[in-house]
């Protein structure tokens, strides 16, 4: 707020104190600082306290880290959630990223028919909510209705099925499988802005030279757009490592089986709000929001800092 | 571009793969929707079958509607929605214009203060927040939810608001200056009906978040009276979770708010997306 106080200094002689600046920043900034930035560093800084049983904090500095990364009862389950989230991440740069760029490619070529249906009906699902989806998914791979298994018999690989959703072994995939599923049109539609602003005197340029159809793809539009897939990622890796919704919904809060499908998340909302048996603790809450905010800042320094910088951008 | 070259067999390859990407997107709501209007036998018999006289039925519907306040809910989650939208929007816009519009000390710094939250999710301070909020007195009311979600919206509408104020021309703001208006009448009146459009596109960007959290209702208001119905029709789910009837309804309920506003915006929303997001 103090730049505002030194506004009377900068302005003209005419126009002494501009308090509609004040006015028209004050409401923003308020609500933005109590509700969002304040709390934000009470709970890093609540991370190196412990509340005592009489709910005195007591200073313990990193001992709050200590306990999580090495004692036993606490590391097990965030390594295993770190573990978790990274497949989680992984999952979505390999399939969603490129299916979404694929789809883009496709629905950039001009004058393609039925090119806004195609957009439309895709991007629907990134518009539900995770419950809605979390649930349609549970129902289908249900063994109990079938229409996962009548859908496999179709293309004779009924033998194949699983109950997905409920094997340790395969349930993390499948929940990030469902979250790309609902989510690949976010990537679809940046690229496709991208692909929109390549000019055309390059494609004509390229084609002069004999550059059509792959070589194209890959030769000339995939370097434009790569600013577009760095956004994605980036985008990407704070959607994934802040999740919780969809693996809540589908899995309950102890994201079974066996904490197959625990990621960062939901073990926030564990140890923080404390769940059947478990009671909430603040202090290891605010803990682990903090290396989950480590971790996002770290990836979001090494997008701006580092990716950006060398990812060559062409001007037209 | 290669619109001479595209040769039937490729365009025929592009329409089936598109397609058949389109099926699985769409047949998961499609596949509730219809089996949210048959009876229980023909959900398991023959999920795939569109609902005939024989197998109509509305009994999922009716339980949903006997059993949870699902009015309640929607009502909730739409005085959140809209009351969120409309803080975040007026806030926002006054903000951008400051930043945009007036030279002044730290105006670099404000900004980028303000987009710190673009990157930074306001979930990590859960705990802080709902210390907060129990200090205040307002845990489980739509109140909590409102300040939280317009401190959430506001990083990407000022962001977004102020690079679209930049465009609005200066001699006409000037031109209402030399006609006496003053700068709060120069903003609602001249600058602000320019930048509907923009207005358009936060509004869709703001809304889709907040309509569909789980996370905070979960958190700061999970009683009754004040659950949304993206927390409602969780809970409301997870107990009926043998009823398929109503498990089957209770999801087109959901549904079919976000089919209907996507039906009515997504032009806007797409062209939003497509001309701002990626500059």
């Amino acid at each position: 707020m103090t730049s505002t106080d030194d506004t009377g200094a900068m302005a003209p002689l005419k126009r002494p104190a501009r308090w509609h600046i004040l006015v028209f920043l004050t409401p923003a900034l308020i609500i933005y600082t109590i509700v969002m930035i304040l709390p934000l560093f009470q709970t890093l800084w609540l991370s190196l306290f412990n509340v005592t049983k009489e709910g005195t904090p007591v200073f313990v500095g990193l001992g709050n880290f200590k306990v999580l990364f090495g004692d036993a009862r606490w590391a097990a389950d965030f390594w295993n959630a770190l573990k978790n989230n990274l497949i989680f991440f992984a999952v979505h740069m390999l399939v969603q990223n490129p299916i979404g760029v694929a789809l883009a490619a496709m629905l950039s070529i001009p004058k393609l028919r039925f090119a806004s249906f195609y957009r439309t009906a895709i991007f629907l699902p990134t518009l539900l909510s995770f419950v809605i989806v979390g649930f349609i998914w549970k129902l289908i791979l249900s063994p109990l209705w079938g229409v996962a298994p009548w859908l496999m018999s179709l293309v004779g690989a009924k033998g194949l099925f699983l109950p997905w959703l409920g094997l340790p072994s395969t349930a993390l995939v499948t929940v990030s499988l469902i979250s790309v599923w609902q989510y690949v049109g976010i990537p679809m539609m940046l690229i496709y802005a991208a692909l929109l602003n390549i000019p055309d005197e390059v494609i004509e340029a390229a084609e002069c030279d004999g550059i059509t159809g792959w070589a194209q793809f890959w030769k000339i539009k995939l370097p434009l757009i790569l600013p577009a897939i760095g956004i994605i990622s980036i985008l990407t890796f704070v959607g994934n490592f802040n999740a919780f919704d969809l693996v809540y919904t589908v899995q309950g809060a102890l994201a079974g089986p066996d904490g197959s499908t625990d990621i960062l998340g939901t073990l926030l909302y564990r140890t923080f709000f404390g769940f059947q048996l478990q009671l909430g603790d603040r202090s290891m809450g605010a803990t682990i929001a903090t290396v989950m905010f480590l971790i996002i800042l770290a990836g979001v320094s090494l997008y701006l800092f580092i990716i950006q910088r060398r990812i060559r951008r062409y001007q037209f | 571009m290669s619109k001479a070259r595209t040769s039937p067999i490729r365009a025929g390859f592009v329409h089936l793969a598109l397609g058949a990407y389109t099926v699985i997107a769409i047949f998961p709501v499609f596949l509730t929707i219809v089996n949210s209007f048959k009876d229980r036998g023909s959900i398991f018999r023959s999920p795939l079958q569109l609902p005939g006289p024989s197998s109509f039925s509305l009994v999922g519907y009716e339980t949903v509607l006997k059993q949870g306040d699902f009015v309640g809910y929607f009502t909730n989650s739409l005085t959140v929605t809209c009351v969120s939208i409309f803080l975040v929007l007026l806030f926002g816009a006054m903000a951008a214009f400051a930043l945009s519009e007036y030279r002044f000390k730290g105006n670099a710094l404000m900004g980028l203060y303000l987009s710190l939250g673009i990157m930074i999710p306001i979930r990590l301070g859960t705990v802080a927040i709902l210390q907060g909020m129990v200090a205040t007195g307002l845990v489980n009311t739509l109140t909590a939810l409102v300040l939280v979600y317009t401190a959430q919206g506001l990083p990407l509408a000022v962001f977004i608001l102020s690079e679209f104020m930049r465009t609005v021309s200066d001699d006409l703001k000037n031109a209402g200056r030399i006609d006496g208006l003053s700068e709060y009448a120069i903003f609602f009146r001249l600058v602000l009906p320019l930048v509907r459009p923009a207005m358009a596109t936060v509004a869709v960007f703001t809304m889709i978040p907040i309509w569909n959290d789980l996370w905070f209702p979960l958190i700061l208001a999970p009683a009754e009276a004040t659950k949304t119905i993206t927390l409602g029709s969780q809970v409301f789910i997870g107990q009926f979770v043998t009823d398929w009837n109503a498990v089957l309804s209770a999801l087109s309920l959901a549904i079919f708010p976000v089919l209907v506003l996507y039906m009515i915006f997504s032009r806007q929303l797409i062209r939003g997306i497509t001309s701002g997001a990626v500059k």
